[in-house]
């Protein structure tokens, strides 16, 4: 008798295609599986950053801020209440912004002469960049450290900042150079044919067309510096401790809930300066 | 780094040819000179000067000589094999379970999210805006005592399974293996996911459809059609995600126990705290020349060249 009802289901739903079938969750994880792969994805790329905005509502027992006890905004009201963090942070974002600034013009400079001419010696610097990012942190800190300790040249803001610079660099010339390769050339074409001289074309047409992946190379250099540890503690001194230096220190010796609070901070500006970028991007494109 | 999987600039093939008979190199090599310039004098020439340190002796207080002393590397490998091998299986282990789960991540967003894409692929990145130290340290939290995950693995019985493969120890998931592996696996993932969405970003659909037209099953087409063709997204990902995992110490240091120590946190402390700039810098090099070879191996076997 089931076996009847089935057919007479079945036949039903031969009739009316449209009409959604009861499906089973099972069936439904089954369809959408990929969906339900990503989704779990997602969740685990996001899990410990929740809990570092959680946790920088919390107020903990001891020192150490690993277990949840209790809602406060204690942290929030008091930012620099952590003895020495800010210096820290201050330092760090003086690293970043320089680091960005010079990587940003040298990178994109390097992308220019990459993406717009073919010359001898072209697939030597394409390995020149590309090597630094196959080169683990622990090599390429150890080894400016040789080079600066042979030279006896002083650790500090300038060591750390040449480092920082370095590693930004070919990440820039990569993004930067993947917005020119993807121009197209029919533009610039254009903008000679209507008579602009090779420098309006430069500034009226190229550059405004790049500046996406300028602004994202910057972006990324900066995130990069700032969140530096393993490169940076090679070239740093006990006083000049960065952000990230400061971090690894208080998870050692207790972390104070401001360090998330920081975090917080970073993670939302972030996001912000990212949607306006995609918004003033998409209204330009309008 | 999305854009590392792109292809080398083929278009731009002869669109400025040199005008006013002006030679056609001298352009290039003024806008290369100032990166070029800082690339050789802080990359390639620190790195002639750690391979010159690892055959040196002598010590800090005393400064060192060129002995070509090359002792340093027997006696870093007789103390530090254990460490240097544990390395490269855990970043393997986790450059695996990256692929496994970043592919369906990159795959969803490329092909499946249609006005949703820049939304996701900002959820992707926002990870690396809060400080990858915060986002470890999180995971102490999330992996401790008595949390939701140690729970679920105790109730499904999934932890004697860990036990048995000697992922974990006893009854907690801190301080294991498996917590470090787990860690580089999240820390790296957005490496991995990058790279295969610009491959599959790429991936003509109509492809998709004829082999859909020509009665192949999705599973088929996907194997014959979606795999072969986002294999430089695979190749750059697993390369972007394996490297830096290798020389990785954070996820070691504040995941695990004195037991999953990895080489990136030898040569650091060999160099900051024991001040054996000779032993350390053996490492080092040894560290580079194994990744140089496993990599070069790698693209060969997997026969892309354009990786940059």
């Amino acid at each position: 008798m089931s076996a009847s009802v089935a057919t007479g289901r079945q036949t039903a739903q031969r009739r009316a295609p449209i009409r959604r079938r009861r499906r089973s969750p099972w069936a439904f994880v089954r369809d959408n599986i990929v969906w339900v792969a990503a989704t779990l994805a997602l969740i685990y790329l996001l899990l410990p950053n929740v809990i570092v905005v959680l946790f920088s509502f919390n107020k903990p027992n001891g020192r150490f801020n690993y277990t949840w006890q209790r809602f406060s905004l204690d942290a929030w009201k008091n930012p620099c209440g952590a003895p020495g963090m800010c210096k820290a942070l201050g330092l760090s974002l003086k690293i970043g912004i320089s680091a960005t600034i010079v990587a940003t013009i040298l990178g994109t400079l390097l992308a220019f002469a990459l993406g717009r001419y073919r010359f001898r010696g072209r697939s030597a610097v394409n390995l020149l960049i590309f090597l630094p990012m196959a080169t683990p942190e622990v090599v390429m800190g150890s080894s400016l450290l040789t080079l600066f300790a042979s030279r006896h040249v002083g650790l500090g803001f300038k060591t750390i900042l040449v480092a920082h610079i370095l590693f930004c660099l070919s990440y820039v010339v990569v993004t930067v150079k993947a917005r020119i390769a993807g121009l197209d050339p029919r533009l610039e074409q254009a903008a000679s044919d209507l008579y602009a001289n090779e420098f309006q074309t430069f500034t009226r047409i190229t550059l405004p067309l790049v500046a996406p992946g300028i602004a994202a190379g910057a972006l990324l250099a900066f995130s990069l510096s700032f969140d530096d540890y393993i490169v940076t503690n090679f070239n740093a001194s006990p006083s000049s401790t960065t952000f990230p230096m400061f971090v690894w220190g208080s998870a050692q010796r207790g972390t104070p809930v401001q360090i998330n609070v920081i975090g917080t901070a970073m993670f939302v500006l972030a996001v912000t300066a990212v949607a306006i970028g995609q918004f003033v991007g998409r209204r330009r494109t309008r | 780094m999305a854009a590392l999987a792109e292809p080398v600039a083929g278009r731009s093939k002869g669109a400025r040819p040199s005008r006013r008979g002006r030679p056609s190199w001298l352009p290039p090599l003024f806008l290369m000179i100032p990166g070029a310039i800082w690339l050789g004098v802080f990359f390639v020439v620190p790195l002639v000067f750690l391979v010159s340190q690892s055959i040196q002796s002598g010590s800090v207080a005393d400064g060192y000589k060129v002995t070509w002393h090359f002792a340093n590397y027997t006696y870093a490998f007789q103390h530090f094999w254990h460490q240097f091998v544990r390395s490269l299986v855990y970043a393997l282990l986790a450059t695996i379970f990256s692929l496994l789960i970043g592919y369906p991540l990159a795959y969803a967003i490329a092909l499946k999210a249609g006005r949703f894409k820049s939304i996701l692929l900002v959820i992707v990145i926002a990870p690396f805006f809060t400080s990858f130290l915060l986002r470890t340290l999180a995971w102490q939290t999330i992996l401790a005592g008595d949390g939701l995950v140690v729970r679920f693995f105790r109730s499904t019985h999934l932890i004697a399974v860990t036990n048995w493969l000697h992922l974990t120890n006893g009854d907690q998931l801190l301080s294991s293996p498996l917590a470090v592996v787990s860690g580089l696996t999240y820390n790296f993932l957005p490496f991995m996911v990058l790279p295969l969405f610009a491959s599959l970003e790429r991936l003509d659909p109509r492809l998709l459809e004829a082999s859909g037209d020509l009665y192949a099953r999705p599973i088929v087409a996907f194997r014959h059609v979606t795999l072969p063709l986002s294999l430089p997204g695979i190749v750059a990902g697993t390369l972007l995600t394996f490297i830096p995992a290798a020389g990785d110490f954070i996820n070691a240091q504040l995941l695990g126990n004195t037991n999953t120590t990895m080489i990136g946190s030898v040569i650091n402390s060999q160099f900051l705290t024991v001040l054996d700039y000779s032993g350390a810098a053996a490492l080092s090099v040894a560290l580079m020349a194994t990744i140089v070879v496993l990599v070069a191996l790698y693209v060969r076997k997997a026969g892309t060249e354009e990786l940059v």
